[in-house]
Protein backbone atom coordinates (compact mmCIF):
# COMPACT_ATOMS: atom_id res chain seq x y z
CA UNK A 1 0.00 0.00 0.00
CA UNK A 2 1.71 3.49 -0.79
CA UNK A 3 0.66 6.17 1.56
CA UNK A 4 1.33 9.30 -1.02
CA UNK A 5 2.95 12.53 -0.40
CA UNK A 6 -0.76 14.19 1.00
CA UNK A 7 -0.90 11.36 3.93
CA UNK A 8 2.73 12.20 4.89
CA UNK A 9 2.32 15.73 4.85
CA UNK A 10 -1.20 15.94 6.39
CA UNK A 11 -0.32 13.10 8.60
CA UNK A 12 2.57 15.04 9.63
CA UNK A 13 1.21 18.39 10.45
CA UNK A 14 -1.69 16.95 12.11
CA UNK A 15 0.82 14.58 14.41
CA UNK A 16 2.28 17.87 15.50
CA UNK A 17 -0.24 19.82 15.97
CA UNK A 18 -1.59 17.10 18.34
CA UNK A 19 1.84 16.96 20.52
CA UNK A 20 2.16 20.73 20.76
CA UNK A 21 -1.43 20.01 22.54
CA UNK A 22 -0.08 17.55 24.49
CA UNK A 23 2.94 18.96 25.50
CA UNK A 24 1.29 22.41 25.95
CA UNK A 25 2.34 22.53 30.00
CA UNK A 26 5.67 21.75 28.91
CA UNK A 27 6.47 23.61 25.43
CA UNK A 28 4.66 26.87 26.53
CA UNK A 29 7.06 29.76 27.93
CA UNK A 30 4.54 31.60 29.99
CA UNK A 31 0.90 30.78 31.24
CA UNK A 32 -1.34 31.66 28.72
CA UNK A 33 -4.05 33.12 31.20
CA UNK A 34 -2.02 34.87 34.04
CA UNK A 35 0.94 36.36 32.67
CA UNK A 36 -0.55 39.96 31.37
CA UNK A 37 1.74 42.59 31.66
CA UNK A 38 0.48 45.70 30.00
CA UNK A 39 4.54 46.83 29.93
CA UNK A 40 5.03 44.16 27.93
CA UNK A 41 1.74 45.03 25.21
CA UNK A 42 2.16 44.55 21.44
CA UNK A 43 5.62 43.79 21.22
CA UNK A 44 6.80 42.38 18.19
CA UNK A 45 7.87 38.84 17.32
CA UNK A 46 11.58 38.84 19.29
CA UNK A 47 13.73 36.21 21.26
CA UNK A 48 11.88 36.49 24.36
CA UNK A 49 8.38 36.71 22.96
CA UNK A 50 8.77 33.97 19.67
CA UNK A 51 5.46 35.13 18.01
CA UNK A 52 5.20 38.54 19.98
CA UNK A 53 2.80 40.07 22.36
CA UNK A 54 -0.67 40.86 22.17
CA UNK A 55 -2.64 43.87 23.35
CA UNK A 56 -2.65 42.97 27.26
CA UNK A 57 1.05 42.11 26.84
CA UNK A 58 0.99 38.22 27.06
CA UNK A 59 3.00 35.95 25.10
CA UNK A 60 0.86 34.69 21.14
CA UNK A 61 3.53 31.74 21.41
CA UNK A 62 2.00 30.05 24.65
CA UNK A 63 -1.47 31.51 24.06
CA UNK A 64 -1.29 29.51 20.42
CA UNK A 65 0.43 26.30 21.68
CA UNK A 66 -2.87 26.61 24.84
CA UNK A 67 -4.86 27.27 22.12
CA UNK A 68 -4.34 23.90 20.78
CA UNK A 69 -5.26 21.84 22.97
CA UNK A 70 -8.89 23.53 22.70
CA UNK A 71 -9.15 23.31 18.65
CA UNK A 72 -8.06 19.72 18.81
CA UNK A 73 -10.45 18.84 21.76
CA UNK A 74 -13.00 20.67 20.07
CA UNK A 75 -12.38 18.81 16.51
CA UNK A 76 -11.87 14.90 18.09
CA UNK A 77 -14.54 14.92 20.31
CA UNK A 78 -17.47 16.45 18.53
CA UNK A 79 -16.41 14.74 15.40
CA UNK A 80 -16.77 11.38 16.98
CA UNK A 81 -19.55 12.63 18.05
CA UNK A 82 -20.82 13.30 14.91
CA UNK A 83 -19.56 9.76 13.23
CA UNK A 84 -21.58 8.04 15.73
CA UNK A 85 -24.67 9.92 15.41
CA UNK A 86 -24.35 10.28 11.30
CA UNK A 87 -23.13 6.01 10.83
CA UNK A 88 -26.05 4.94 13.36
CA UNK A 89 -28.39 6.68 11.26
CA UNK A 90 -27.46 5.70 7.99
CA UNK A 91 -26.30 2.43 8.87
CA UNK A 92 -29.85 1.45 10.12
CA UNK A 93 -31.60 3.84 7.33
CA UNK A 94 -29.68 1.71 4.82
CA UNK A 95 -30.51 -1.77 5.89
CA UNK A 96 -33.44 -1.74 6.91
CA UNK A 97 -34.96 0.61 4.41
CA UNK A 98 -39.05 1.44 4.57
CA UNK A 99 -40.50 4.48 7.32
CA UNK A 100 -37.56 4.56 8.85
CA UNK A 101 -35.37 5.56 6.12
CA UNK A 102 -37.76 8.02 4.54
CA UNK A 103 -37.66 9.73 8.31
CA UNK A 104 -33.88 9.72 8.78
CA UNK A 105 -33.91 10.79 5.24
CA UNK A 106 -36.20 14.03 5.42
CA UNK A 107 -33.55 14.66 8.52
CA UNK A 108 -30.97 14.56 7.11
CA UNK A 109 -32.50 17.03 4.03
CA UNK A 110 -33.35 19.79 7.37
CA UNK A 111 -29.53 19.15 8.77
CA UNK A 112 -28.55 20.12 5.29
CA UNK A 113 -30.87 22.74 4.87
CA UNK A 114 -29.69 24.71 7.84
CA UNK A 115 -26.22 25.91 7.09
CA UNK A 116 -24.09 24.04 9.73
CA UNK A 117 -22.40 27.37 11.20
CA UNK A 118 -25.96 28.93 11.84
CA UNK A 119 -27.06 25.98 13.51
CA UNK A 120 -24.34 25.61 15.99
CA UNK A 121 -23.99 29.25 16.51
CA UNK A 122 -28.04 28.72 17.03
CA UNK A 123 -27.42 25.96 19.58
CA UNK A 124 -24.03 28.43 21.01
CA UNK A 125 -26.93 31.02 21.94
CA UNK A 126 -29.19 29.01 23.88
CA UNK A 127 -26.58 26.87 25.15
CA UNK A 128 -24.56 30.26 26.28
CA UNK A 129 -20.20 30.09 25.41
CA UNK A 130 -18.01 27.65 26.56
CA UNK A 131 -16.51 24.34 25.88
CA UNK A 132 -18.77 22.43 26.26
CA UNK A 133 -21.46 23.47 25.02
CA UNK A 134 -19.16 23.91 21.83
CA UNK A 135 -18.99 20.27 22.23
CA UNK A 136 -22.37 19.99 22.39
CA UNK A 137 -23.42 22.52 19.41
CA UNK A 138 -20.83 20.97 16.70
CA UNK A 139 -21.41 17.30 17.79
CA UNK A 140 -24.96 17.76 16.63
CA UNK A 141 -24.56 19.76 13.60
CA UNK A 142 -22.39 17.82 10.92
CA UNK A 143 -23.10 14.47 10.75
CA UNK A 144 -24.81 14.56 7.57
CA UNK A 145 -22.10 13.45 5.18
CA UNK A 146 -21.37 10.26 7.22
CA UNK A 147 -25.14 9.71 7.37
CA UNK A 148 -25.41 10.05 3.96
CA UNK A 149 -22.06 7.57 2.89
CA UNK A 150 -23.07 5.09 5.59
CA UNK A 151 -26.46 4.66 4.37
CA UNK A 152 -25.27 4.16 0.29
CA UNK A 153 -22.89 1.93 1.94
CA UNK A 154 -25.28 -0.43 3.56
CA UNK A 155 -27.51 -0.46 0.53
CA UNK A 156 -25.12 -1.77 -0.94
CA UNK A 157 -23.78 -4.36 1.32
CA UNK A 158 -26.39 -5.24 2.50
CA UNK A 159 -27.03 -7.76 -0.32
CA UNK A 160 -23.64 -8.91 -0.20
CA UNK A 161 -22.95 -13.07 0.09
CA UNK A 162 -21.75 -12.81 3.17
CA UNK A 163 -24.68 -10.74 5.26
CA UNK A 164 -27.31 -13.01 3.64
CA UNK A 165 -24.97 -16.06 5.50
CA UNK A 166 -25.12 -14.35 8.42
CA UNK A 167 -28.92 -13.45 8.35
CA UNK A 168 -29.05 -17.44 7.50
CA UNK A 169 -27.16 -18.13 10.45
CA UNK A 170 -29.49 -16.39 12.86
CA UNK A 171 -27.80 -13.15 13.73
CA UNK A 172 -29.73 -10.13 14.81
CA UNK A 173 -30.58 -7.06 12.80
CA UNK A 174 -27.73 -5.44 15.13
CA UNK A 175 -25.24 -8.11 15.06
CA UNK A 176 -25.15 -8.25 11.14
CA UNK A 177 -24.92 -4.07 10.94
CA UNK A 178 -22.51 -3.65 13.26
CA UNK A 179 -20.28 -6.71 13.08
CA UNK A 180 -20.56 -7.48 9.38
CA UNK A 181 -21.61 -4.24 7.48
CA UNK A 182 -19.86 -1.46 9.77
CA UNK A 183 -16.34 -3.18 9.21
CA UNK A 184 -16.57 -3.31 5.67
CA UNK A 185 -17.65 0.30 5.08
CA UNK A 186 -14.80 1.66 7.69
CA UNK A 187 -12.66 3.26 5.00
CA UNK A 188 -15.23 6.10 3.85
CA UNK A 189 -15.92 7.08 6.75
CA UNK A 190 -12.78 7.42 8.24
CA UNK A 191 -12.21 9.70 5.27
CA UNK A 192 -15.36 11.78 5.83
CA UNK A 193 -14.47 11.80 9.57
CA UNK A 194 -10.87 13.49 9.14
CA UNK A 195 -11.88 16.11 6.11
CA UNK A 196 -15.29 16.34 8.64
CA UNK A 197 -12.79 17.28 11.81
CA UNK A 198 -10.98 19.77 10.12
CA UNK A 199 -14.38 21.78 9.41
CA UNK A 200 -15.28 21.44 12.86
CA UNK A 201 -12.23 23.05 14.21
CA UNK A 202 -12.79 25.88 11.56
CA UNK A 203 -16.47 26.13 12.63
CA UNK A 204 -15.06 26.45 16.43
CA UNK A 205 -12.48 29.02 15.43
CA UNK A 206 -15.43 31.10 13.88
CA UNK A 207 -17.74 30.35 16.88
CA UNK A 208 -15.06 31.60 19.14
CA UNK A 209 -14.28 34.54 16.63
CA UNK A 210 -17.81 36.23 16.74
CA UNK A 211 -17.49 35.92 20.59
CA UNK A 212 -20.29 32.51 20.79
CA UNK A 213 -17.30 29.86 21.47
CA UNK A 214 -14.28 30.48 24.13
CA UNK A 215 -14.33 33.30 26.05
CA UNK A 216 -11.78 35.52 26.24
CA UNK A 217 -9.46 35.39 28.61
CA UNK A 218 -8.87 31.73 27.29
CA UNK A 219 -6.66 30.72 24.67
CA UNK A 220 -8.58 29.89 21.47
CA UNK A 221 -7.24 30.56 18.21
CA UNK A 222 -10.71 31.72 16.74
CA UNK A 223 -11.04 34.24 19.92
CA UNK A 224 -7.50 35.59 19.50
CA UNK A 225 -7.99 36.53 16.66
CA UNK A 226 -11.45 38.25 17.19
CA UNK A 227 -8.86 40.48 19.79
CA UNK A 228 -6.48 41.33 16.88
CA UNK A 229 -8.35 42.52 14.71
CA UNK A 230 -8.93 45.70 17.14
CA UNK A 231 -5.06 46.03 16.72
CA UNK A 232 -4.41 44.38 13.72
CA UNK A 233 -3.28 48.26 12.17
CA UNK A 234 -0.33 48.59 15.09
CA UNK A 235 0.16 44.77 15.72
CA UNK A 236 -0.21 42.64 12.64
CA UNK A 237 1.55 39.79 14.26
CA UNK A 238 -1.10 39.03 16.62
CA UNK A 239 -3.42 38.33 14.02
CA UNK A 240 -0.87 36.04 12.09
CA UNK A 241 -0.04 33.46 14.33
CA UNK A 242 -3.23 31.97 15.05
CA UNK A 243 -4.74 31.84 11.67
CA UNK A 244 -1.49 30.29 10.71
CA UNK A 245 -2.29 27.26 13.31
CA UNK A 246 -5.81 27.02 12.55
CA UNK A 247 -4.74 27.01 9.00
CA UNK A 248 -1.71 24.46 9.46
CA UNK A 249 -4.26 22.19 11.62
CA UNK A 250 -6.65 22.51 8.98
CA UNK A 251 -4.75 21.60 5.79
CA UNK A 252 -2.59 18.92 7.66
CA UNK A 253 -6.64 17.23 7.75
CA UNK A 254 -7.62 18.10 4.85
CA UNK A 255 -4.55 16.52 3.24
CA UNK A 256 -4.74 13.89 5.03
CA UNK A 257 -8.19 13.04 4.25
CA UNK A 258 -7.71 13.35 0.58
CA UNK A 259 -4.51 10.98 1.03
CA UNK A 260 -6.67 8.37 2.79
CA UNK A 261 -9.55 8.78 0.14
CA UNK A 262 -6.94 7.84 -2.31
CA UNK A 263 -5.96 4.78 -0.37
CA UNK A 264 -9.39 2.98 1.15
CA UNK A 265 -11.78 4.66 -1.81
CA UNK A 266 -10.23 4.60 -4.91
CA UNK A 267 -13.61 5.36 -6.99
CA UNK A 268 -14.29 8.18 -5.06
CA UNK A 269 -17.32 7.55 -3.07
CA UNK A 270 -16.86 10.14 -0.60
CA UNK A 271 -16.27 13.26 -2.85
CA UNK A 272 -17.90 15.90 -0.82
CA UNK A 273 -18.91 18.00 -3.88
CA UNK B 1 -41.07 22.82 -17.11
CA UNK B 2 -43.93 24.00 -14.93
CA UNK B 3 -44.53 20.73 -14.12
CA UNK B 4 -40.98 20.33 -12.30
CA UNK B 5 -41.03 23.71 -10.96
CA UNK B 6 -44.39 22.82 -8.81
CA UNK B 7 -43.06 19.11 -8.41
CA UNK B 8 -39.48 21.15 -6.56
CA UNK B 9 -41.24 23.84 -4.66
CA UNK B 10 -43.97 20.96 -3.20
CA UNK B 11 -40.55 19.21 -2.03
CA UNK B 12 -39.51 21.95 0.22
CA UNK B 13 -42.92 22.29 1.72
CA UNK B 14 -41.65 19.39 4.79
CA UNK B 15 -38.68 20.32 4.77
CA UNK B 16 -39.62 23.89 5.40
CA UNK B 17 -41.85 22.50 7.98
CA UNK B 18 -39.47 20.43 9.63
CA UNK B 19 -36.88 23.68 9.84
CA UNK B 20 -39.90 25.53 11.48
CA UNK B 21 -41.05 23.49 13.54
CA UNK B 22 -36.86 22.99 14.90
CA UNK B 23 -36.05 26.74 15.41
CA UNK B 24 -39.20 26.71 17.48
CA UNK B 25 -38.42 23.56 19.85
CA UNK B 26 -34.50 25.03 20.01
CA UNK B 27 -35.97 28.57 21.29
CA UNK B 28 -38.88 27.50 23.27
CA UNK B 29 -38.76 23.72 24.95
CA UNK B 30 -34.90 23.55 25.94
CA UNK B 31 -34.22 24.15 29.72
CA UNK B 32 -33.45 27.49 30.36
CA UNK B 33 -34.27 28.61 26.88
CA UNK B 34 -33.01 31.82 25.56
CA UNK B 35 -34.25 34.03 28.31
CA UNK B 36 -31.17 32.96 30.46
CA UNK B 37 -28.76 31.74 27.95
CA UNK B 38 -25.37 33.86 27.63
CA UNK B 39 -26.20 34.22 31.51
CA UNK B 40 -22.79 33.84 32.47
CA UNK B 41 -21.71 37.12 32.76
CA UNK B 42 -23.50 36.76 36.83
CA UNK B 43 -25.70 39.56 35.85
CA UNK B 44 -29.29 38.07 36.81
CA UNK B 45 -32.71 39.66 36.46
CA UNK B 46 -35.21 40.87 38.67
CA UNK B 47 -38.09 38.14 38.87
CA UNK B 48 -41.03 40.68 38.68
CA UNK B 49 -39.01 42.03 35.59
CA UNK B 50 -38.48 38.78 34.12
CA UNK B 51 -42.35 37.34 34.66
CA UNK B 52 -43.58 40.90 32.51
CA UNK B 53 -41.49 40.35 30.09
CA UNK B 54 -42.27 36.51 29.66
CA UNK B 55 -46.17 37.87 29.41
CA UNK B 56 -45.01 40.43 26.79
CA UNK B 57 -43.68 38.01 24.92
CA UNK B 58 -46.48 35.51 24.98
CA UNK B 59 -44.11 32.82 27.15
CA UNK B 60 -46.83 32.36 30.01
CA UNK B 61 -49.32 30.46 27.24
CA UNK B 62 -48.70 26.54 26.65
CA UNK B 63 -46.81 25.77 24.39
CA UNK B 64 -48.69 23.66 21.47
CA UNK B 65 -50.87 27.20 21.59
CA UNK B 66 -47.54 29.04 20.80
CA UNK B 67 -46.01 26.78 18.29
CA UNK B 68 -49.56 26.93 16.10
CA UNK B 69 -49.02 30.41 16.60
CA UNK B 70 -45.77 30.92 15.53
CA UNK B 71 -46.30 28.67 12.80
CA UNK B 72 -49.30 30.07 11.48
CA UNK B 73 -47.57 33.71 12.22
CA UNK B 74 -44.85 32.24 10.15
CA UNK B 75 -46.72 30.71 7.00
CA UNK B 76 -48.53 34.03 6.23
CA UNK B 77 -45.03 35.70 6.30
CA UNK B 78 -44.69 37.41 9.58
CA UNK B 79 -42.04 36.38 11.56
CA UNK B 80 -43.26 38.57 14.91
CA UNK B 81 -42.02 41.70 16.41
CA UNK B 82 -38.15 42.34 17.24
CA UNK B 83 -37.65 42.82 21.45
CA UNK B 84 -35.29 45.14 20.64
CA UNK B 85 -36.35 47.58 18.15
CA UNK B 86 -39.87 46.58 18.15
CA UNK B 87 -40.19 46.90 14.40
CA UNK B 88 -41.38 43.69 12.11
CA UNK B 89 -38.75 41.28 12.16
CA UNK B 90 -39.56 40.79 8.44
CA UNK B 91 -38.75 44.73 8.14
CA UNK B 92 -35.22 44.57 10.17
CA UNK B 93 -34.54 41.64 7.57
CA UNK B 94 -35.57 43.61 4.48
CA UNK B 95 -33.28 46.02 5.35
CA UNK B 96 -30.23 43.43 5.47
CA UNK B 97 -31.24 41.32 2.64
CA UNK B 98 -29.72 43.11 -0.12
CA UNK B 99 -26.16 43.53 1.34
CA UNK B 100 -26.18 39.77 2.03
CA UNK B 101 -27.70 39.26 -1.04
CA UNK B 102 -24.61 41.40 -2.99
CA UNK B 103 -22.04 40.52 -0.87
CA UNK B 104 -23.12 35.87 -1.54
CA UNK B 105 -23.37 36.68 -5.40
CA UNK B 106 -20.13 38.79 -5.79
CA UNK B 107 -18.42 35.90 -3.79
CA UNK B 108 -19.99 33.22 -5.64
CA UNK B 109 -19.32 35.27 -8.93
CA UNK B 110 -15.15 35.35 -7.65
CA UNK B 111 -15.91 31.47 -6.59
CA UNK B 112 -16.73 30.98 -10.72
CA UNK B 113 -14.88 32.94 -12.60
CA UNK B 114 -11.62 31.75 -11.26
CA UNK B 115 -12.90 28.45 -10.13
CA UNK B 116 -14.14 26.84 -12.89
CA UNK B 117 -11.63 27.82 -15.47
CA UNK B 118 -8.73 26.66 -13.17
CA UNK B 119 -10.25 23.10 -12.77
CA UNK B 120 -10.79 22.72 -16.37
CA UNK B 121 -7.54 23.46 -17.31
CA UNK B 122 -5.57 21.34 -14.54
CA UNK B 123 -7.67 18.42 -15.76
CA UNK B 124 -6.68 18.98 -19.24
CA UNK B 125 -3.25 18.50 -18.16
CA UNK B 126 -2.73 16.37 -15.61
CA UNK B 127 0.13 16.04 -13.53
CA UNK B 128 1.05 18.89 -15.33
CA UNK B 129 2.80 22.66 -13.27
CA UNK B 130 -0.84 24.12 -13.67
CA UNK B 131 -2.23 21.44 -12.19
CA UNK B 132 -0.22 20.71 -9.25
CA UNK B 133 0.01 24.02 -8.24
CA UNK B 134 -4.37 25.21 -8.75
CA UNK B 135 -4.26 21.81 -6.60
CA UNK B 136 -2.14 22.41 -3.70
CA UNK B 137 -3.78 25.70 -4.02
CA UNK B 138 -7.22 24.32 -3.47
CA UNK B 139 -6.61 22.49 -0.88
CA UNK B 140 -5.06 25.36 0.96
CA UNK B 141 -8.57 27.40 0.11
CA UNK B 142 -10.03 25.33 1.65
CA UNK B 143 -8.33 24.90 5.02
CA UNK B 144 -8.17 28.93 5.29
CA UNK B 145 -10.40 30.33 7.98
CA UNK B 146 -12.41 32.96 6.19
CA UNK B 147 -12.23 35.91 8.85
CA UNK B 148 -8.56 35.20 9.13
CA UNK B 149 -7.82 35.75 5.22
CA UNK B 150 -10.34 39.01 5.56
CA UNK B 151 -7.89 40.22 8.37
CA UNK B 152 -4.88 39.41 6.02
CA UNK B 153 -6.64 41.31 2.95
CA UNK B 154 -7.57 43.93 5.31
CA UNK B 155 -4.36 44.76 6.43
CA UNK B 156 -2.24 44.83 3.26
CA UNK B 157 -5.09 46.23 0.69
CA UNK B 158 -6.12 48.72 3.09
CA UNK B 159 -3.85 49.46 5.52
CA UNK B 160 -1.01 49.07 4.18
CA UNK B 161 -1.47 49.85 0.22
CA UNK B 162 -4.57 51.99 1.06
CA UNK B 163 -6.40 50.34 -2.10
CA UNK B 164 -9.30 49.82 -0.73
CA UNK B 165 -11.91 50.80 2.39
CA UNK B 166 -10.60 48.40 5.47
CA UNK B 167 -14.85 47.92 6.64
CA UNK B 168 -18.07 48.98 6.13
CA UNK B 169 -20.73 49.61 3.50
CA UNK B 170 -20.09 52.58 2.02
CA UNK B 171 -22.75 53.98 -0.46
CA UNK B 172 -22.92 50.72 -1.52
CA UNK B 173 -20.79 50.85 -3.86
CA UNK B 174 -17.86 48.25 -5.27
CA UNK B 175 -15.10 49.44 -3.58
CA UNK B 176 -16.22 47.97 -0.28
CA UNK B 177 -17.69 44.78 -1.59
CA UNK B 178 -14.17 43.89 -2.98
CA UNK B 179 -12.37 42.73 -0.11
CA UNK B 180 -15.11 40.20 1.43
CA UNK B 181 -16.29 39.13 -1.58
CA UNK B 182 -12.83 37.73 -1.66
CA UNK B 183 -12.54 36.47 1.83
CA UNK B 184 -15.52 34.80 0.90
CA UNK B 185 -15.55 33.62 -2.45
CA UNK B 186 -12.36 31.43 -1.98
CA UNK B 187 -13.54 28.77 -0.12
CA UNK B 188 -15.68 27.96 -2.73
CA UNK B 189 -13.42 28.95 -5.41
CA UNK B 190 -11.19 25.83 -4.39
CA UNK B 191 -14.18 23.97 -4.03
CA UNK B 192 -15.45 24.80 -7.69
CA UNK B 193 -11.53 24.00 -9.19
CA UNK B 194 -11.62 20.36 -7.37
CA UNK B 195 -15.23 19.33 -8.50
CA UNK B 196 -14.78 20.87 -12.17
CA UNK B 197 -11.39 18.98 -12.32
CA UNK B 198 -12.24 15.98 -11.05
CA UNK B 199 -15.78 16.09 -13.31
CA UNK B 200 -13.82 16.63 -16.25
CA UNK B 201 -11.33 14.08 -15.43
CA UNK B 202 -14.18 12.21 -15.71
CA UNK B 203 -15.72 13.19 -18.46
CA UNK B 204 -12.60 12.64 -20.68
CA UNK B 205 -12.68 8.92 -20.12
CA UNK B 206 -16.21 8.56 -21.14
CA UNK B 207 -16.94 6.36 -23.85
CA UNK B 208 -18.67 8.84 -25.79
CA UNK B 209 -15.46 11.47 -25.67
CA UNK B 210 -13.41 7.93 -26.97
CA UNK B 211 -15.96 7.49 -29.92
CA UNK B 212 -15.74 11.37 -30.88
CA UNK B 213 -12.00 11.02 -30.73
CA UNK B 214 -12.07 8.13 -33.19
CA UNK B 215 -14.12 8.95 -35.54
CA UNK B 216 -11.74 11.88 -36.21
CA UNK B 217 -13.48 15.07 -34.34
CA UNK B 218 -11.03 17.74 -33.40
CA UNK B 219 -9.55 17.94 -29.84
CA UNK B 220 -10.97 21.16 -29.57
CA UNK B 221 -14.31 20.69 -30.87
CA UNK B 222 -14.09 17.57 -28.25
CA UNK B 223 -14.11 19.33 -25.19
CA UNK B 224 -16.10 22.12 -26.09
CA UNK B 225 -18.65 19.78 -27.42
CA UNK B 226 -18.90 16.94 -25.53
CA UNK B 227 -16.92 17.25 -22.50
CA UNK B 228 -17.65 20.85 -21.30
CA UNK B 229 -21.37 20.23 -21.40
CA UNK B 230 -21.88 16.77 -19.46
CA UNK B 231 -19.14 18.36 -16.87
CA UNK B 232 -21.30 20.96 -16.24
CA UNK B 233 -24.25 18.80 -14.40
CA UNK B 234 -22.01 18.29 -11.48
CA UNK B 235 -20.00 21.70 -11.52
CA UNK B 236 -23.32 23.00 -11.68
CA UNK B 237 -24.81 21.03 -8.31
CA UNK B 238 -21.31 22.26 -6.50
CA UNK B 239 -22.36 26.06 -7.56
CA UNK B 240 -25.84 25.21 -6.15
CA UNK B 241 -24.68 23.38 -3.07
CA UNK B 242 -22.25 26.30 -2.42
CA UNK B 243 -24.31 29.20 -3.26
CA UNK B 244 -27.17 28.41 -1.17
CA UNK B 245 -24.82 27.74 2.44
CA UNK B 246 -22.80 30.80 1.15
CA UNK B 247 -25.08 33.19 2.88
CA UNK B 248 -24.75 31.37 5.97
CA UNK B 249 -21.23 31.23 6.22
CA UNK B 250 -20.72 34.90 5.58
CA UNK B 251 -21.56 35.32 9.09
CA UNK B 252 -18.06 35.50 10.12
CA UNK B 253 -16.69 38.01 7.04
CA UNK B 254 -19.31 40.49 7.58
CA UNK B 255 -18.81 40.25 11.55
CA UNK B 256 -15.03 41.19 10.62
CA UNK B 257 -16.08 43.41 7.45
CA UNK B 258 -18.91 45.33 9.40
CA UNK B 259 -20.82 44.23 7.01
CA UNK B 260 -24.71 45.39 7.37
CA UNK B 261 -26.03 41.89 5.83
CA UNK B 262 -28.33 39.15 7.81
CA UNK B 263 -25.11 37.22 9.14
CA UNK B 264 -24.36 40.39 11.41
CA UNK B 265 -28.08 40.98 12.34
CA UNK B 266 -28.28 37.31 13.41
CA UNK B 267 -25.58 37.97 15.86
CA UNK B 268 -26.26 41.21 16.83
CA UNK B 269 -29.18 39.21 17.79
CA UNK B 270 -27.77 36.89 19.57
CA UNK B 271 -25.98 38.88 21.65
CA UNK B 272 -29.19 40.75 22.28
CA UNK B 273 -31.53 38.07 23.15
CA UNK B 274 -33.56 39.08 20.51
CA UNK B 275 -35.61 35.69 19.83
CA UNK B 276 -37.69 36.94 17.05
CA UNK B 277 -35.32 38.52 14.81
CA UNK B 278 -32.99 35.38 15.76
CA UNK B 279 -35.31 32.69 14.47
CA UNK B 280 -36.28 35.22 11.21
CA UNK B 281 -32.72 35.56 10.06
CA UNK B 282 -32.24 31.96 10.80
CA UNK B 283 -35.23 31.24 8.63
CA UNK B 284 -34.43 33.64 5.84
CA UNK B 285 -30.90 31.83 5.49
CA UNK B 286 -32.65 28.20 4.99
CA UNK B 287 -35.77 29.63 2.49
CA UNK B 288 -32.19 31.13 0.77
CA UNK B 289 -30.45 27.24 0.60
CA UNK B 290 -34.26 25.41 -0.32
CA UNK B 291 -34.57 28.19 -3.04
CA UNK B 292 -31.36 27.97 -4.59
CA UNK B 293 -31.50 24.26 -4.67
CA UNK B 294 -34.84 24.41 -6.80
CA UNK B 295 -33.43 26.76 -9.04
CA UNK B 296 -30.48 24.44 -9.64
CA UNK B 297 -32.56 21.32 -10.15
CA UNK B 298 -34.27 23.86 -13.01
CA UNK B 299 -30.98 24.22 -14.57
CA UNK B 300 -30.14 20.21 -14.37
CA UNK B 301 -33.10 19.81 -16.89
CA UNK B 302 -32.12 22.20 -18.68
CA UNK B 303 -28.21 21.23 -19.05
CA UNK B 304 -29.24 17.68 -19.41
CA UNK B 305 -32.23 15.99 -21.36
CA UNK B 306 -31.69 12.85 -19.70
CA UNK B 307 -32.77 14.27 -16.77
CA UNK B 308 -36.84 14.33 -16.18
CA UNK B 309 -38.84 14.78 -13.45
CA UNK B 310 -42.46 13.70 -14.31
Amino acid sequence: MRLGANTWIGGGLFAVALAVAVTAPWIALTDPVMDANLLNAELPPSREFPFGTDAQGRDIYSRVVYGAQISLTVGVVSQIANSIIGVTLGLTAGYWGGWWDDFVNGLTNVMLAIPSLIFALAIMAILGPGLVSLLIALGLTNWSYSCRIARAQALSLKSQGYVQAARILGYGPFRIMFTQLLPNMLGPIIVIATLGMGGTILAEAALSFLGLGIRPPFPSWGSMLSDARETIAVAPWVSIFPGLAIFLTVLGLNLLGDGLRDIFDPQATTRRA
Amino acid sequence: MLLVLVRRVGNMVPTLAAVIALIFVLFSVIPGSFMSGLGDDGRTMDPAVMERMRKEMGLDQPLLERFVKYAGATLVGDLGTSFRTREPVTKLIAGRLWPSLKLTMAAMLVAMAIGIPLGFVAALRPGSLVDTVSMVGAVSGLSLPKFWLGLLLMYFFALQLKWLPSFGYGDGGLTHLILPAIALGVSPLALLARTTRAAVLDVLNADFVRTARSKGMSERRVVTWHVMRNALVLVVTTVGLQFGSLMGQAVVVEKLFSWPGLGSLLVDSVFQRDIPAVQGCILVFVLFFLVINTLVDLAYVAIDPRIRYG
